[in-house]
């Protein structure tokens, strides 16, 4: 059990690491959206909430967890959605004559 | 077999999660990036859906329906509403993870070993505040709450001991995880302590408190990913993490302000004796006509955008002012302060949806040297940003704050409803000199005003 807890803790600091050189290179440009995908990626808490809600091992477990995968949808659906909207928006001058 | 392609599954998500943050870098890879982050969590979905422990598809089917049907029109709302639809997705995030927290709680307990409790004290409290302080964020933003900072006498050591109930029935779990009832109190301190951390925060610091929410909600998928020992949710928690993070540093820097003092320090209380104090001093003001003569006769111009032009909804009107100047042959650029708007990159999106291209956006690093070669600084609904006290007098609150150094340009004018002050609650220097002109009015109107009177005199149409 204790190496499980060491593999998870080197992950952790592994990804933490990457995630700060991969979004310091972010341009400022798009915090916005960086924050709404962040958001979406963030709901990866439906892989959680999907596996208490379809093991059915007691009547609360499974309320919490389909409470809990609704709460993660709302996020991937909506966020996915508004950051592609926003992406959308940013165009480069010059190509419709200004 | 089912048991091998899940990790695989996992695996690739996780990457597609990577990329999706790396191909966000620059405006022509950003949707890209997107689609994968879509494929990411389409594979890590399809991947859960195949676990055998999974005995009933009934209640994740209905989940999954009522969760789009209500994710759709989230992500319709108008891009003036950005910051506040965030927030409220902060919410649903984190309590996510906290509902899930407490399901495990209950299903496991009290056969929990002391690490995996330590991590589930960690997801639920960081899940439960994160959803009572984003809904907080929310009402502030959406003006539903008021957004002066709320304070009262021993605010911050009530905070202070309610955090440390928490942190110590966290503790106390650890030690004896069965003990219901502590579990039961971890989660209410958790929400109550999430609401009086906002109480305390006003509006102009909502760009710090927005991202460390993120973070927060973050954080808290990546302590149930350690509970149910899932690298994958690790990985896209600790990713989502210290974006949430840098995104705050880069916040406060720009205040020149700490994290202690965002949280603690309630920010923007009005100083009202400070003010009161200076005597009568002489601002110049001009009307939208004398204000457009001086603009049509400019080589250059630096607009520097702020929350009032948001609140006024002028930035449509903006644009049509960007397009008549560029007709004139006058160079427009953008000015964005990093915390500008009520959250991180917030000017920017405005001004993409009215059109204005990405590339007459300047960061406020980049910029601030040519303000001294430009013709016209024209500020629509920033204040305390442009203030030259925060260069020069150290008795100021916002001393040493970086800002745009709007009163180097070579006129400076001013769209501005009243002589109110800004969020700081204190006087801005810039009203007052001798090259600054007041156009008073709604920044919707004047702009607007400005650009009939340029077209008007220019014979454009």
């Amino acid at each position: 059990m204790a190496s499980d807890f060491e593999l998870s803790f080197f992950v952790f600091v592994l990804a933490t690491f990457l995630g700060v050189e991969v979004i310091r290179r972010v341009s400022p440009l798009l915090h916005t959206p960086l924050m709404s995908l962040t958001n979406a990626i963030s709901a990866i808490a439906v892989v959680g909430s999907i596996l208490v809600a379809g093991q059915q091992k007691t009547t609360l477990s499974t309320v919490l967890g389909t409470a809990a995968v609704t709460c993660s949808m709302i996020n991937i659906v909506g966020g996915y959605l508004i950051t592609y909207r926003m992406l959308r928006m940013f165009k480069r001058s010059g190509k419709d004559g200004r | 077999m089912i048991a091998q392609i899940i990790p695989l599954l996992y695996v690739a998500a996780a990457t597609s999660f990577i990329l999706a943050l790396k191909w966000l870098s620059g405006v022509a890879t950003a949707r890209r990036g997107v689609l994968v982050g879509v494929l990411g969590m389409a594979l890590a979905v399809g991947g859960t859906l195949l676990n055998p422990e999974i005995v009933s598809y009934k209640w994740i089917a209905v989940a999954i329906v009522l969760g789009s049907i209500i994710g759709v029109p989230m992500a319709m709302m108008p891009m003036t509403a950005v910051p506040q639809r965030t927030a409220l997705s902060h919410a649903f995030g984190a309590l996510a993870a906290a509902l899930v927290g407490t399901a495990e709680y209950y299903l496991r307990a009290p056969g929990i070993d002391r690490f995996t409790m330590g991590a589930l004290a960690l997801e639920v409290l960081l899940g439960f505040l994160t959803f009572t302080a984003s809904l907080m964020a929310f009402g502030k933003l959406q003006e539903i709450l008021p957004t002066r900072p709320i304070t009262y006498r021993n605010q911050n050591v009530v905070n202070l001991s309610l955090f440390v109930f928490a942190v110590a029935a966290g503790v106390a779990l650890v030690v004896s995880p069965g003990t219901t009832w502590l579990f039961a109190a971890l989660g209410g301190l958790s929400l109550v302590f999430g609401v009086l951390l906002i109480v305390p925060i006003g509006g102009a610091d909502m760009p710090t408190v927005i991202s460390l929410l993120n973070s927060y909600a973050g954080l808290s998928a990546c302590a149930m990913g350690f509970v149910l020992d899932n690298h994958l949710l690790i990985i896209a928690g600790a990713l989502d993490g210290s974006s949430g993070l840098i995104l705050s540093v880069i916040m406060c820097r720009a205040m020149n302000r700490s994290f202690t003092n965002v949280l603690f320090g309630a920010f923007g209380q009005v100083q009202a004796s400070a003010a009161a104090a200076g005597e009568e001093r002489i601002v110049r003001s001009a009307t939208p006509e004398e204000a457009a003569s001086i603009l049509g006769a400019a080589g250059s111009v630096i607009v520097v955008p702020g929350y009032g032009m948001a609140v006024a909804q002028a930035q449509h009107k903006v644009r049509e002012l960007f397009d008549t100047l560029t007709k004139l042959g006058i160079g427009v650029r953008f000015a964005i302060h990093p915390v500008a708007g009520r959250m991180p990159g917030h000017m920017n999106v405005l001004l993409a949806e009215a059109d204005i291209p990405y590339d007459r956006m300047v960061g406020m690093e980049e910029i601030n040297s040519d303000f001294a070669q430009t013709d016209v600084a024209l500020v629509i609904g920033a204040n305390d940003v442009t203030n030259p006290a925060a260069r020069r007098d150290q008795s100021s609150p916002i001393y040493g704050m970086p800002i745009l150094d709007v009163d180097k340009a070579r006129t400076v004018m001013v769209i501005k409803r009243g002589m109110s002050a800004g969020f700081a609650g204190i006087d801005n220097d810039l009203y007052y000199m001798d090259r600054t002109l007041m156009v008073f009015g709604d920044a919707k109107a004047v702009v607007g005003n400005l650009v009939k009177e340029l077209a008007a005199a220019n014979g454009l149409h």
